[in-house]
Protein backbone atom coordinates (compact mmCIF):
# COMPACT_ATOMS: atom_id res chain seq x y z
CA UNK A 1 0.00 0.00 0.00
CA UNK A 2 1.35 3.43 -0.93
CA UNK A 3 1.91 6.12 1.67
CA UNK A 4 -0.96 8.07 0.18
CA UNK A 5 -3.34 5.14 0.48
CA UNK A 6 -2.22 4.51 4.04
CA UNK A 7 -2.84 8.13 5.04
CA UNK A 8 -6.30 8.00 3.49
CA UNK A 9 -7.04 4.75 5.28
CA UNK A 10 -6.15 6.35 8.62
CA UNK A 11 -8.40 9.32 7.82
CA UNK A 12 -11.28 7.00 6.95
CA UNK A 13 -10.82 5.00 10.12
CA UNK A 14 -10.34 7.95 12.49
CA UNK A 15 -13.19 10.07 11.13
CA UNK A 16 -15.55 7.18 10.50
CA UNK A 17 -16.30 8.25 6.93
CA UNK A 18 -16.36 6.34 3.64
CA UNK A 19 -13.26 6.10 1.46
CA UNK A 20 -14.78 7.89 -1.54
CA UNK A 21 -15.28 11.04 0.56
CA UNK A 22 -11.54 11.37 1.12
CA UNK A 23 -9.87 13.35 -1.68
CA UNK A 24 -6.33 14.73 -1.65
CA UNK A 25 -7.65 18.27 -1.44
CA UNK A 26 -10.20 17.48 1.30
CA UNK A 27 -9.96 19.77 4.31
CA UNK A 28 -10.23 17.83 7.58
CA UNK A 29 -12.47 20.31 9.34
CA UNK A 30 -14.51 21.95 6.58
CA UNK A 31 -14.93 18.99 4.22
CA UNK A 32 -14.64 15.94 6.43
CA UNK A 33 -16.27 17.26 9.60
CA UNK A 34 -13.37 16.73 12.00
CA UNK A 35 -13.39 18.44 15.40
CA UNK A 36 -10.31 19.32 17.44
CA UNK A 37 -10.20 15.94 19.18
CA UNK A 38 -10.50 14.19 15.80
CA UNK A 39 -7.53 16.21 14.54
CA UNK A 40 -5.49 15.28 17.60
CA UNK A 41 -6.32 11.63 17.12
CA UNK A 42 -5.46 11.82 13.43
CA UNK A 43 -2.07 13.31 14.20
CA UNK A 44 -1.46 10.67 16.90
CA UNK A 45 -2.43 7.87 14.52
CA UNK A 46 -0.13 9.18 11.80
CA UNK A 47 2.74 9.62 14.24
CA UNK A 48 2.34 6.03 15.26
CA UNK A 49 1.88 4.57 11.79
CA UNK A 50 4.77 6.40 10.13
CA UNK A 51 7.04 6.78 13.14
CA UNK A 52 7.30 10.56 12.78
CA UNK A 53 6.94 13.33 15.32
CA UNK A 54 4.46 16.07 14.51
CA UNK A 55 4.65 18.92 17.01
CA UNK A 56 1.63 21.13 17.68
CA UNK A 57 2.91 23.96 15.53
CA UNK A 58 3.36 21.67 12.53
CA UNK A 59 0.08 19.94 13.22
CA UNK A 60 -1.77 23.23 12.85
CA UNK A 61 -0.46 23.55 9.30
CA UNK A 62 -1.74 20.13 8.31
CA UNK A 63 -5.20 21.10 7.17
CA UNK A 64 -5.75 18.79 4.21
CA UNK A 65 -5.14 15.18 3.30
CA UNK A 66 -2.45 16.30 0.82
CA UNK A 67 -0.71 18.37 3.49
CA UNK A 68 -0.52 15.27 5.69
CA UNK A 69 0.91 13.18 2.84
CA UNK A 70 3.47 15.88 2.04
CA UNK A 71 4.53 16.27 5.65
CA UNK A 72 5.05 12.57 6.16
CA UNK A 73 6.96 12.19 2.87
CA UNK A 74 9.27 15.03 3.86
CA UNK A 75 9.87 13.83 7.40
CA UNK A 76 9.96 10.07 7.20
CA UNK B 1 -8.21 -10.24 17.35
CA UNK B 2 -9.75 -11.74 20.45
CA UNK B 3 -11.81 -9.48 22.66
CA UNK B 4 -9.76 -7.56 25.19
CA UNK B 5 -10.59 -7.98 28.86
CA UNK B 6 -12.27 -5.06 30.62
CA UNK B 7 -9.71 -3.83 33.09
CA UNK B 8 -9.50 -1.32 35.91
CA UNK B 9 -6.06 0.08 36.64
CA UNK B 10 -5.54 1.28 40.21
CA UNK B 11 -2.25 3.06 40.90
CA UNK B 12 -0.87 2.52 44.37
CA UNK B 13 -2.86 -0.63 45.03
CA UNK B 14 -0.79 -2.06 47.86
CA UNK B 15 -2.82 -0.83 50.78
CA UNK B 16 -5.40 1.56 52.13
CA UNK B 17 -7.74 3.25 49.68
CA UNK B 18 -5.99 1.78 46.62
CA UNK B 19 -6.36 -1.79 47.86
CA UNK B 20 -10.02 -1.24 48.83
CA UNK B 21 -10.76 0.23 45.39
CA UNK B 22 -9.05 -2.69 43.67
CA UNK B 23 -10.97 -5.26 45.70
CA UNK B 24 -14.29 -3.46 45.23
CA UNK B 25 -13.83 -2.95 41.46
CA UNK B 26 -13.02 -6.65 41.09
CA UNK B 27 -16.48 -7.31 42.51
CA UNK B 28 -17.87 -5.09 39.75
CA UNK B 29 -16.38 -7.57 37.30
CA UNK B 30 -13.24 -5.82 36.12
CA UNK B 31 -9.88 -7.47 35.76
CA UNK B 32 -7.68 -5.53 38.16
CA UNK B 33 -4.21 -4.14 37.56
CA UNK B 34 -2.54 -2.58 40.57
CA UNK B 35 0.78 -0.80 40.68
CA UNK B 36 3.26 -0.48 43.52
CA UNK B 37 6.46 1.49 43.96
CA UNK B 38 9.04 -0.87 45.37
CA UNK B 39 7.76 -3.68 47.58
CA UNK B 40 5.78 -6.32 45.66
CA UNK B 41 4.52 -8.12 48.80
CA UNK B 42 1.53 -5.96 49.74
CA UNK B 43 0.42 -5.58 46.11
CA UNK B 44 0.56 -9.35 45.67
CA UNK B 45 -1.56 -9.60 48.82
CA UNK B 46 -4.14 -7.30 47.18
CA UNK B 47 -4.17 -9.62 44.14
CA UNK B 48 -4.52 -12.64 46.40
CA UNK B 49 -7.56 -11.16 48.14
CA UNK B 50 -9.15 -10.54 44.74
CA UNK B 51 -8.33 -13.98 43.37
CA UNK B 52 -9.67 -15.70 46.48
CA UNK B 53 -13.08 -14.22 45.75
CA UNK B 54 -12.97 -15.33 42.14
CA UNK B 55 -11.54 -12.20 40.51
CA UNK B 56 -8.51 -11.66 38.30
CA UNK B 57 -5.67 -9.35 39.30
CA UNK B 58 -2.06 -8.59 38.48
CA UNK B 59 0.46 -6.27 40.10
CA UNK B 60 3.17 -4.21 38.43
CA UNK B 61 6.11 -2.20 39.72
CA UNK B 62 5.69 1.38 38.55
CA UNK B 63 7.34 4.54 39.84
CA UNK B 64 4.57 7.11 39.42
CA UNK B 65 7.19 9.83 39.92
CA UNK B 66 8.92 8.89 36.67
CA UNK B 67 7.40 9.96 33.36
CA UNK B 68 9.24 7.50 31.14
CA UNK B 69 8.28 4.56 33.38
CA UNK B 70 4.63 5.51 33.01
CA UNK B 71 4.89 5.81 29.22
CA UNK B 72 6.64 2.43 29.02
CA UNK B 73 4.12 0.78 31.34
CA UNK B 74 1.12 1.83 29.26
CA UNK B 75 2.86 0.84 26.05
CA UNK B 76 3.96 -2.57 27.27
CA UNK B 77 1.11 -3.64 29.54
CA UNK B 78 -2.04 -1.73 28.63
CA UNK B 79 -2.23 -0.59 25.00
CA UNK B 80 -3.77 -3.24 22.73
CA UNK B 81 -3.50 -5.76 25.57
CA UNK B 82 -6.50 -4.91 27.72
CA UNK B 83 -9.67 -2.85 27.37
CA UNK B 84 -8.96 0.00 29.77
CA UNK B 85 -12.39 0.63 31.28
CA UNK B 86 -11.24 2.42 34.41
CA UNK B 87 -8.24 4.34 35.71
CA UNK B 88 -8.11 5.17 39.41
CA UNK B 89 -5.34 7.68 40.03
CA UNK B 90 -4.72 6.80 43.64
CA UNK B 91 -0.95 6.64 44.11
CA UNK B 92 0.16 9.35 46.47
CA UNK B 93 2.51 10.22 49.24
CA UNK B 94 2.92 12.80 51.96
CA UNK B 95 6.01 14.57 53.24
CA UNK B 96 4.52 16.94 55.78
CA UNK B 97 6.11 20.05 57.22
CA UNK B 98 5.22 23.65 57.94
CA UNK B 99 5.62 25.71 54.82
CA UNK B 100 8.37 27.97 56.11
CA UNK B 101 10.41 24.87 56.85
CA UNK B 102 9.48 22.93 53.74
CA UNK B 103 12.48 21.89 51.67
CA UNK B 104 12.70 22.03 47.93
CA UNK B 105 12.77 18.24 47.62
CA UNK B 106 9.83 17.89 49.99
CA UNK B 107 7.76 20.12 47.74
CA UNK B 108 8.97 18.63 44.44
CA UNK B 109 8.58 14.98 45.42
CA UNK B 110 5.01 15.34 46.59
CA UNK B 111 4.00 17.38 43.53
CA UNK B 112 5.79 14.94 41.25
CA UNK B 113 4.00 11.86 42.52
CA UNK B 114 0.57 13.21 43.44
CA UNK B 115 0.04 15.67 40.61
CA UNK B 116 2.50 15.07 37.76
CA UNK B 117 2.31 11.29 38.06
CA UNK B 118 -1.48 11.38 38.04
CA UNK B 119 -1.45 13.66 35.01
CA UNK B 120 0.90 11.39 33.05
CA UNK B 121 -1.22 8.33 33.87
CA UNK B 122 -4.37 10.21 32.89
CA UNK B 123 -2.73 11.34 29.66
CA UNK B 124 -1.70 7.83 28.68
CA UNK B 125 -5.08 6.39 29.67
CA UNK B 126 -6.90 9.12 27.74
CA UNK B 127 -5.10 8.22 24.51
CA UNK B 128 -6.29 4.65 24.85
CA UNK B 129 -9.80 5.50 26.03
CA UNK B 130 -10.27 8.00 23.17
CA UNK B 131 -9.84 5.15 20.71
CA UNK B 132 -12.18 2.96 22.73
CA UNK B 133 -14.66 5.82 22.78
CA UNK B 134 -15.44 5.06 26.40
CA UNK B 135 -13.73 5.15 29.77
CA UNK B 136 -13.96 6.26 33.38
CA UNK B 137 -11.18 8.12 35.17
CA UNK B 138 -11.31 8.74 38.89
CA UNK B 139 -8.75 10.90 40.63
CA UNK B 140 -8.38 10.46 44.36
CA UNK B 141 -8.09 13.99 45.73
CA UNK B 142 -8.48 14.98 49.38
CA UNK B 143 -10.70 17.07 51.61
CA UNK B 144 -7.53 18.94 52.51
CA UNK B 145 -7.39 20.31 48.95
CA UNK B 146 -10.73 21.98 49.63
CA UNK B 147 -10.21 23.07 53.21
CA UNK B 148 -6.45 23.52 53.53
CA UNK B 149 -4.42 21.70 56.15
CA UNK B 150 -1.48 22.94 58.17
CA UNK B 151 1.74 21.09 57.45
CA UNK B 152 0.59 20.00 54.02
CA UNK B 153 1.29 22.90 51.66
CA UNK B 154 2.76 20.44 49.17
CA UNK B 155 0.07 17.76 49.48
CA UNK B 156 -2.90 20.15 49.46
CA UNK B 157 -1.48 22.01 46.45
CA UNK B 158 -1.01 18.77 44.56
CA UNK B 159 -4.49 17.52 45.41
CA UNK B 160 -6.07 20.88 44.54
CA UNK B 161 -4.20 20.67 41.24
CA UNK B 162 -5.75 17.28 40.70
CA UNK B 163 -9.20 18.83 41.07
CA UNK B 164 -8.39 21.39 38.36
CA UNK B 165 -7.03 18.61 36.18
CA UNK B 166 -10.23 16.62 36.73
CA UNK B 167 -12.38 19.46 35.42
CA UNK B 168 -10.26 20.24 32.37
CA UNK B 169 -9.92 16.57 31.46
CA UNK B 170 -13.67 16.12 31.88
CA UNK B 171 -14.35 18.87 29.33
CA UNK B 172 -11.70 17.76 26.85
CA UNK B 173 -12.59 14.08 26.95
CA UNK B 174 -16.38 14.36 27.13
CA UNK B 175 -16.78 14.15 23.32
CA UNK B 176 -15.26 10.65 23.50
CA UNK B 177 -17.64 9.49 26.20
CA UNK B 178 -14.94 9.48 28.86
CA UNK B 179 -15.96 10.77 32.28
CA UNK B 180 -13.44 12.20 34.71
CA UNK B 181 -14.29 12.77 38.36
CA UNK B 182 -12.49 13.31 41.62
CA UNK B 183 -13.26 11.70 44.94
CA UNK B 184 -12.16 13.75 47.91
CA UNK B 185 -11.80 11.54 50.99
CA UNK B 186 -12.05 13.07 54.42
CA UNK B 187 -10.30 11.51 57.40
CA UNK B 188 -9.91 7.86 56.43
CA UNK B 189 -8.40 5.16 58.64
CA UNK B 190 -5.32 4.11 56.64
CA UNK B 191 -1.60 3.72 57.17
CA UNK B 192 -1.27 7.30 55.98
CA UNK B 193 -3.36 8.60 58.88
CA UNK B 194 -2.42 5.95 61.46
CA UNK B 195 0.71 7.87 62.40
CA UNK B 196 -1.19 10.84 63.78
CA UNK B 197 -1.32 11.22 67.55
CA UNK B 198 -4.45 11.03 69.67
CA UNK B 199 -4.71 14.78 70.14
CA UNK B 200 -4.80 15.36 66.37
CA UNK B 201 -7.26 12.51 65.88
CA UNK B 202 -9.60 13.94 68.52
CA UNK B 203 -9.39 17.34 66.89
CA UNK B 204 -10.43 15.91 63.54
CA UNK B 205 -13.21 13.85 65.10
CA UNK B 206 -14.70 17.01 66.59
CA UNK B 207 -14.90 18.45 63.07
CA UNK B 208 -16.80 15.50 61.60
CA UNK B 209 -20.61 15.73 61.91
CA UNK B 210 -21.00 11.96 61.46
CA UNK B 211 -18.65 11.52 64.44
CA UNK B 212 -16.51 8.77 63.00
CA UNK B 213 -13.55 8.37 60.72
CA UNK B 214 -14.17 6.93 57.28
CA UNK B 215 -12.96 3.58 56.03
CA UNK B 216 -11.13 2.81 52.81
CA UNK B 217 -14.24 0.86 51.81
CA UNK B 218 -16.32 4.06 52.02
CA UNK B 219 -14.10 5.52 49.31
CA UNK B 220 -14.08 2.31 47.28
CA UNK B 221 -17.89 2.25 47.17
CA UNK B 222 -17.96 5.78 45.77
CA UNK B 223 -15.30 4.94 43.18
CA UNK B 224 -17.26 1.83 42.17
CA UNK B 225 -20.39 3.93 41.79
CA UNK B 226 -18.57 6.36 39.51
CA UNK B 227 -17.53 3.47 37.27
CA UNK B 228 -21.08 2.06 37.15
CA UNK B 229 -23.60 2.58 34.30
CA UNK B 230 -25.71 4.62 36.70
CA UNK B 231 -23.02 7.31 36.90
CA UNK B 232 -22.69 7.86 33.16
CA UNK B 233 -24.01 11.44 33.34
CA UNK B 234 -21.60 12.52 36.09
CA UNK B 235 -18.37 14.18 34.96
CA UNK B 236 -16.04 16.90 36.19
CA UNK B 237 -17.32 16.57 39.75
CA UNK B 238 -15.60 16.41 43.10
CA UNK B 239 -17.41 13.99 45.37
CA UNK B 240 -16.63 14.58 49.01
CA UNK B 241 -16.69 11.41 51.09
CA UNK B 242 -15.92 12.95 54.42
CA UNK B 243 -18.68 12.45 56.98
CA UNK B 244 -19.72 16.05 56.51
CA UNK B 245 -16.27 17.38 57.48
CA UNK B 246 -16.33 19.78 54.53
CA UNK B 247 -19.45 20.91 52.68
Amino acid sequence: MSLEQKVKEIVVEQLGISADEVKNESKFVEDLGADSLDLTELIMAMEEEFDVEIDDEKAQEILTVQAAIDFIKANQ
Amino acid sequence: MSELIKTALVTGGSRGIGRACAVRLARSGYQIYVTYVSKPGPALETCKIIEESGGTASSFALDIGDHQSIVDFFKEKIKDRVFLSVLVNNAGRTMDGLLVRMGHEQWDQVLRVNLSGSFFCLQQAAKIMMRQKTGRIINIASVTAQSGNPGQANYTSAKAGLIGLTKTAAIELAPRNITVNAVAPGFIETDMTAGLNQEVRDKYLSMIPLKRFGSAEDIAETVAFLTSPGASYITGQVLGVNGGMYM
